[in-house]
């Protein structure tokens, strides 16, 4: 026993404990991440041999009538993708989650139930939505004429004008469950003597939301945001399912994830190019950064948390 | 004051509104999934015909998976997804869990850095990696196999696997550890000692890992898309290309693949969505 010494050695079970988390996660995760954006420097020879070409591969992919015209397009997309999920999905989970707090009989059915898409898995909510919105089964147009909307109904995932908006809606669907329940565990731990002072003061409902509640949730409004930035500029699969790699009609429903897919392994008429996959990936994970980063310091910074 | 007719008409209205709100968005979210399950089992002109109604004798068909079970591997598509999913779950807690006792446990040289070089990956999507991660796996020749899938899965799900855990840990109290530790227990006998007063946290943990990993599409579809290590997912995906006009079909397998994950879904629902609330309540 000479572990009397002040300086120990480094203990051996500590390594022992940590070793295969950290080898794991370095050699799957850390070391192609990295050897992704490297790659994005590079270009692949007709020999498939590498050679290192600076950032050719980002002028290409800002310039290039190949890819530019297609990189702007999924870009814009994604955003307006992002938007529709952030001015849809979030209110409607801080309206359902609003509710469910107040309690009821009925309260876990309630969350059970509108939970449940969300644990379903992409590719079989893109296929369900395909059936229910097929003219030829005209499920949704006898839904719509039943209350007399009939006349709403349309081809909505074949035409370019409204594709877009439907697989938007469609996603905002599906995972309207995880605003919901993370609101909602915010709005429950707010103790009740905070929302009970408002009401003995005569506060509405409404108000006692807006102004005690509300304030008190705005660290998780944040979370709830970058969460579905994080999702939404990564998102692939229910567009993938729904429209195929091309991301049809005309690209009108072409995001980032689909964008990468097709300049990684290519499509119908052009090879795929694994450098030029790299430098898409390259720029997501730079808009992914930055909306982290913005989060970080502009919001998580200036939002005060409660101390409850 | 509080017995005018106004005031019970809001009181009412007050109780009311919210449940028609919650009902009328229940439906919403039930109905598409209803309209798949009820219609897999009727023949195809029940199915064109009263896509509203429920089977009867006379539209009761089970044609539909007669052609799925025919034509698609789905029991292959079952094991490779439950072969991939449960190692993967296995690995993820253990490993997790040891680095999270490491981290919360001892105060060594280099903790806070080792602690944050391991968050930085909840935020990042590791898809964004796929080009780095394909040409390891093809230098490992681990593609198209369910080993190369399993590791991509662990390394996504330790980071917020540990960062959750070694919080949990942080909790258990310290005189257990250190009475232990006076009997002579080993570090390791300590850690097999705090792993099942985390147990709930590993529930939850394990879970909300399980999920993504069954339902994912895009690691299948790139590093194993072999027929042979097909998951549910990307199996269901293909068979689905092939057979979009075959109603019977598309609706028996749609049903086949959600089974599975709805039933797990309502049998745990009330631990899975307790334990996000759990915290709120602490």
């Amino acid at each position: 026993m000479q572990q009397t010494s002040r300086r120990r050695p480094f203990p051996i079970h500590v390594l022992v404990f940590l070793a295969p988390a950290i080898l794991l996660y370095t050699v799957f995760m850390v070391f192609p991440l990295i050897n992704s954006l490297r790659l994005s420097f590079f270009e692949i020879g007709s020999q498939n041999q590498m050679s290192f070409n600076g950032i050719q591969n980002y002028i290409k992919l800002f310039t290039d009538s190949n890819f530019a015209p297609f990189f702007w397009r999924a870009l814009k997309n994604n955003f307006i993708f992002f938007a529709v999920h952030m001015l849809v999905q979030n209110p409607i989970g801080l309206l359902l989650a609003a509710l469910l707090a107040e309690g009821g009989k009925l309260r876990n059915f309630f969350r059970t139930v509108i939970f449940m898409p969300t644990v379903l898995s992409v590719v079989i909510i893109g296929f369900i939505w395909q059936l229910i919105l097929n003219p030829l089964w005209g499920v949704a147009e006898s839904m719509l004429k039943a209350i007399h909307l009939g006349y709403l109904f349309g081809p909505w995932l074949g035409k370019p004008e409204t594709a877009l908006i439907t697989v938007s809606l469609i996603s905002v669907w599906q995972f309207v469950g995880i605003p919901m329940i993370l609101f909602y565990a915010a709005l429950i731990g707010i103790p009740e003597e905070l929302t009970e002072a408002a009401r003995v003061d005569g506060a509405t409902g409404w108000d006692t939301f807006w102004r005690v509640k509300f304030p008190i949730i705005l660290p998780t409004v944040g979370i709830v945001g970058i969460l579905t930035f994080v999702g939404n500029f990564n998102a692939f699969d229910l567009i993938y399912t729904m429209k195929g790699a091309n991301a049809g009609p005309d690209f009108a429903t072409d995001i980032m994830g689909t964008f990468f897919y097709r300049t990684f392994f290519g499509q119908q008429l052009q090879l795929g190019n694994p450098t030029m996959g790299a430098t898409v990936a390259a720029m997501m994970f730079l808009i992914i950064l930055t909306g982290v980063f913005l989060y970080m310091f502009l919001w998580a910074r200036r939002v005060q948390t409660y101390e409850l | 004051m509080k017995s005018t007719p106004l005031y019970r008409l809001q009181q009412v209205l007050g109780k009311s509104i919210p449940i028609l709100i919650l009902t009328i968005y229940s439906l919403i979210a039930l109905f598409p999934i209803a309209m798949v399950l009820i219609n897999s089992f009727k023949a195809k002109k029940a199915i064109f015909g009263a896509p509203f109604e429920l089977p009867d004798s006379a539209t009761f068909s089970l044609i539909g998976y007669q052609t799925v079970t025919s034509r698609a591997a789905f029991p292959t598509y079952f094991l490779n997804s439950s072969i991939v999913t449960f190692t993967a779950l296995v690995l993820t807690l253990l490993i997790g869990a040891m680095a999270a006792f490491a981290l919360s446990e001892y105060d060594f040289p280099g903790n806070a850095m080792t602690a944050l070089y391991l968050s930085m990956g909840i935020m990042i999507p590791i898809r964004l990696g796929t080009v780095g991660i394909l040409r390891l796996m093809v230098s490992l020749r681990l593609v198209n196999t369910l080993t190369g899938l399993i590791l991509v899965y662990v390394a996504q799900a330790l980071p917020l696997t540990i960062f959750i855990l070694s919080q949990f840990m942080r909790q258990v109290p310290k005189d257990l550890k250190d009475a232990a530790r006076i009997d002579g227990a080993s570090e390791y006998r300590i850690f097999g000692m705090v792993l099942p007063l985390v147990r709930p946290a590993l529930g939850a943990i394990g879970i909300f890992t399980m999920i993504p990993i069954w339902n994912d599409l895009w690691f299948p579809l790139i590093l194993a898309p072999s027929s042979k290590t097909a998951t549910v997912t990307l199996g269901v995906q293909q068979f689905l290309g092939q057979f979009v006009s075959d109603w019977n079909a598309v609706l028996s397998s749609l049903t086949l693949a959600m089974i599975p994950i709805l039933i797990l879904y309502i049998v745990f629902s009330r631990q899975m969505i307790g334990s996000i609330t759990a915290g709120a309540v602490k």
